[in-house]
């Protein structure tokens, strides 16, 4: 019987680049400048690292292939770098990689970094790829925006909501994150706006405006995770520890079978089941004090709160509408910007609402620090698309909370 | 007597107005003025010889055997490949046995009837032979041509039997009179003067075989009932009719009004067109100019057309999508080299080994059905996707393209590049089972929505334009 993650790692230190448009800065830039912040914070010396985990999405634009990049970057000292890529959730792969390390007692001290330049495309958005052989030939090509678009089209029909109640709700999704975002001198937009923006902004994929999208963005996070014991010994006190963390992959049902309709993640259902049995989270609604979610668009922030079992089916436009999810709400969702605002490195987006989760925790937060610090933060990653996907639920929080 | 035993066609949706010529180009030549009415069809982008010649194909083949076939000839002066057949793709399309003869026909404007003659000659075993003309011609900008051509296909199911029409005589003439050309690898013809081509081509050269063929059926000019020819050169057609000894009255409308000269497939079109109205025991004189002439005379049976779906010529006639924008037709046709940003610099190289392993679920949309569950799914796979029972190797053949289906997702994507935004794509479900992520085409904003009912269509789904090759898929559009 499987005991779970919980408690069994600590996090050491956290880093995280500023995000954006970092034409001054090459991916070994951004990693070292996200390792810099994360090994002071965890007050060692990288000869202590055992081994490391990298996180890439676009590899074939950046950093190319091996975990050789991030070894030469930050002059590891030649310790295993393993390479992930899964989609969007990378980050949170690799971050599991590095903590997996540590429970298993194989290595003390584990690295996890997470980086993505996408700015040397010359083009806005993700880079156009391929998703292999036979998608090649069967698949859509299509944009991401569009893929997540397909969520509205559901959503609506599956809950009978007009199109323009539909838009109001998820304009209030993204009038929150940038109001957030405002706050966060890391982040990629900082600029308020307000409802009306967002309902007149240009269709990038029809019902997602531009308002409803998330930026691409350069950037680096990392973490620093070794067991609670060794954290203590090396001096450190209100420890932050895994709860629990889990990665559900679509196995082709959404996509090939019978009976999903569209308008929800079958897998972040799933992962949030099992996240919630391993942290041994009986009510996420009232228990659950901050998330960082995957809110790639709009869209997906709003289902996304009733696939983690938050709001109930249907109930996200409420919730949303009634300010649930502000800052200022009973449990506030992207309070550092989400990747709407803080931006979206690919690689390291896993890790950077790790990194939120576990600043507010350590009431580290600055400006944008909730006033009496959360004691669990969920974050949730997704990658691919609403029809095949890799959902990734990671839940930190104070060791024994 | 072989006959033909089923017709049918395809006009692309797309119509652009004459006039929309007229006033790019009138300033230059102010005589375009006087072609400047109606409308002609022209493909979309994802649209070519061997995608009209699979609708044309289906539509011909409601209500028919597809197993029964035997042969599949394909006609045209404008296929994509030079050398890979033409007619092979369209047999994996329509998912025909693999034991059927393919062949193209080309070389000139009358392979559509040299076809249809080599049909009804060799269709005289128990396989029937489908004969598919199709067209897609591009125009010089500006050109007298680019008002008076059109894009179409049309099919026509050759048999044994007497069908709808039998074969009385078909008679062929050989000359090399080159009225046009359009030397290998040239994207235009080259036309000499239209005085010359009326006098001394059609008015000499399709009299005469049409006197030979009559000769030989015993017939005279008077017993011809429906008078199957048009030419682009305005009043041709009736001079040939008049020279000929055929009554006027029995000449075919030429379509020029919606669709235009469709080339190699034109004989074929306006044959399939008259079949939908010809009356028992009429005969039918098709004539096809070109190098030459071939001439076939049918007699139309008593036999009553099937009550099948087909649409038909004026089915898909009606189907139509005015366009304005001569701009538009331009860009979609590959004559205008515009902006299309980076997002369409992916690169289209197909591995021809996947291709190849995967040819049934790529080029005939074939998915997979569980002998054990029933479940329905695409494309096949080893372990199927039933969620209660992960059979492994129990999936037969389940060929997915003629079943209707209905969207459950979609959106209207303007971000990612595609030759005719937005890019509209979705999840559809299939009746009785089986769901596909897919393209949609010829369709407007509103008439996407969930539960719309959709049809499957072969379509280009990439270009690779560096190594020239092209890539289909299928495709759902809105159904009727």
């Amino acid at each position: 019987m499987a005991t779970g993650i919980r408690d069994k790692v600590a996090i050491l230190g956290m880093g995280c680049a500023r995000f954006g448009e970092r034409w001054d800065a090459d991916a070994d830039n951004l990693m070292v400048e996200a390792y810099r912040e994360a090994i002071a914070d965890a007050g060692i010396e990288t000869s202590m690292i055992d081994a490391a985990w990298l996180s890439v999405a676009f590899d074939a634009i950046n950093i190319g292939p091996s975990g050789l990049a991030a070894s030469i970057a930050l002059r590891l000292n030649n310790v295993s770098v393993t390479k992930v890529e899964n989609y969007c959730a990378s980050g949170t792969e690799a971050f599991r990689g590095a903590v997996y390390a540590v429970a298993s007692g194989a290595v003390q001290i584990a690295l996890a970094i997470g980086v993505e330049k996408l700015k040397d495309t010359g083009y806005g958005g993700l880079p156009v790829r391929s998703r292999g052989t036979m998608s090649d030939m069967i698949g859509i090509v299509g944009s991401a925006p569009g893929h997540f678009a397909q969520l509205a089209s559901a959503y609506r029909v599956r809950h009978g909501l007009s199109r323009d109640a539909l838009k109001r709700a998820m304009a209030h999704i993204s009038v929150k994150s940038h109001a957030n975002g405002a706050k966060n001198p890391n982040a990629h937009l900082r600029k308020e706006i307000d409802v009306e923006t967002v309902l007149n902004a240009p269709m990038v994929a029809e019902p997602l405006g531009l308002y409803d999208c998330c930026g691409v963005s350069d950037g680096a996070a990392c973490a620093i995770v070794t067991t609670p014991e060794i954290a203590r010994s090396l001096g450190k006190t209100d420890l932050v520890t895994v709860k629990a963390l889990q990665l559900a992959v679509s196995n082709g049902w959404e996509l090939q079978g019978s009976g999903w309709g569209g308008s929800y993640f079958h897998t972040t259902r799933i992962a949030a089941g099992r996240a919630y049995r391993e942290a041994g989270i009986d009510d996420p609604r009232s228990e659950i004090s901050l998330l960082e979610v995957h809110d790639c668009f709009s869209i997906t922030e709003l289902v996304t709160m009733e696939d983690l079992h938050i709001s109930p089916e249907g109930g996200a436009v409420k919730d949303v509408l009634d300010g649930f999810f502000d800052a200022s709400g009973p449990m506030p969702c992207q309070i550092d910007g989400g990747l709407k605002c803080f931006g979206h490195p690919v690689g390291a987006s896993g890790l950077r609402m790790i990194y939120e989760n576990y600043l507010q925790i350590l009431g580290r937060a600055g400006e944008r620090q909730r006033g009496k610090p959360p004691v669990l933060g969920l974050s949730h990653n997704l990658g691919g698309m609403p029809n095949q996907n890799v959902a990734a639920v990671a839940i930190v929080g104070l060791e024994g909370a | 007597m072989p006959g033909i035993l089923s017709f049918g066609a395809y006009i692309p949706r797309l119509r652009l107005q004459r006039s929309a010529v007229l006033a790019a180009h009138g300033w230059f030549n102010p005589g375009l003025k006087a072609l400047a009415k109606g409308e002609r069809s022209f493909a979309n982008w994802d649209e070519d010889v061997v995608t009209m010649a699979v609708e044309a194909a289906r539509d011909c083949l409601q209500g028919q055997s597809r197993d029964a076939v035997g042969s599949m000839m394909l006609a045209s002066t404008t296929a994509p490949f030079t050398d890979r057949q033409n007619a092979g793709i369209v047999k994996e399309a329509l998912n025909l046995r693999d034991d059927v003869a393919t062949l193209d026909f080309g070389g000139s404007q009358r392979a559509g009837v040299s076809a249809l003659i080599q049909a009804l000659e060799t269709a005289r075993e128990d396989r029937p032979v489908l004969c598919v003309g199709s067209e897609k011609k591009q125009d010089r900008p500006g050109s007298e041509a680019e008002m008076t051509g059109g894009h179409a296909a049309a099919a026509l199911l050759v048999g044994a039997g007497d069908g709808l029409a039998r074969l009385v005589a078909s008679h062929s003439i050989s000359f090399d009179f080159v009225d046009h050309f359009r030397g290998s690898g040239e994207a235009f013809d080259f036309s000499w003067e239209a005085r010359w081509i009326r006098e001394e081509g059609y008015g000499r050269i399709v009299p005469l075989a049409i006197r030979e063929l009559l000769a030989k059926a015993a017939l005279q000019a008077s017993d011809i009932d429906v008078f199957v020819f048009s030419s682009s050169l305005r009043g041709a057609a009736l001079s040939v009719a008049k020279a000929a000894g055929i009554a006027p009255a029995a000449l075919v409308g030429p379509l020029d009004a919606g669709v235009g000269d469709t080339g190699a497939a034109h004989p074929l079109l306006l044959l399939a067109h008259a079949l939908e109205t010809a009356d028992p025991r009429q005969r039918i004189l098709v004539a096809g100019f070109g190098s030459g002439c071939d001439v076939v005379l049918l007699e139309r049976t008593e036999a009553t057309l099937a009550p099948v779906r087909r649409l038909g010529v004026s089915g898909w006639l009606a189907r139509a999508r005015s366009e304005a924008n001569y701009v538009k037709y331009l860009a979609l046709n590959g004559l205008i080299d515009i902006e299309r940003g980076m997002r369409a610099e992916i690169d289209h190289r197909q591995p021809l080994s996947a291709l190849w392993r995967n040819r049934k679920a790529v080029l005939g949309l074939v998915g997979g059905r569980c002998r054990k569950t029933g479940t329905i799914q695409f494309p096949k796979s080893d372990i199927g996707v039933n969620a209660n029972d992960r059979a492994i190797g129990t999936q037969d053949d389940y060929p997915l393209a003629e079943i209707p289906a209905r969207i459950l997702t979609h959106t209207a994507d303007s971000l990612t590049y595609t030759p005719d935004p937005p890019a509209f794509y979705g999840m559809i479900e299939f009746e009785g089972g089986g769901r596909i992520y897919v393209d949609f085409c010829d369709a407007e904003a509103s008439e996407i929505e969930v539960g719309r009912p959709m049809r499957m269509v072969f379509r280009i789904k990439g270009v690779d334009e560096t190594r020239g090759f092209t890539k289909y898929f299928w495709k759902a559009a809105p159904a009727a």
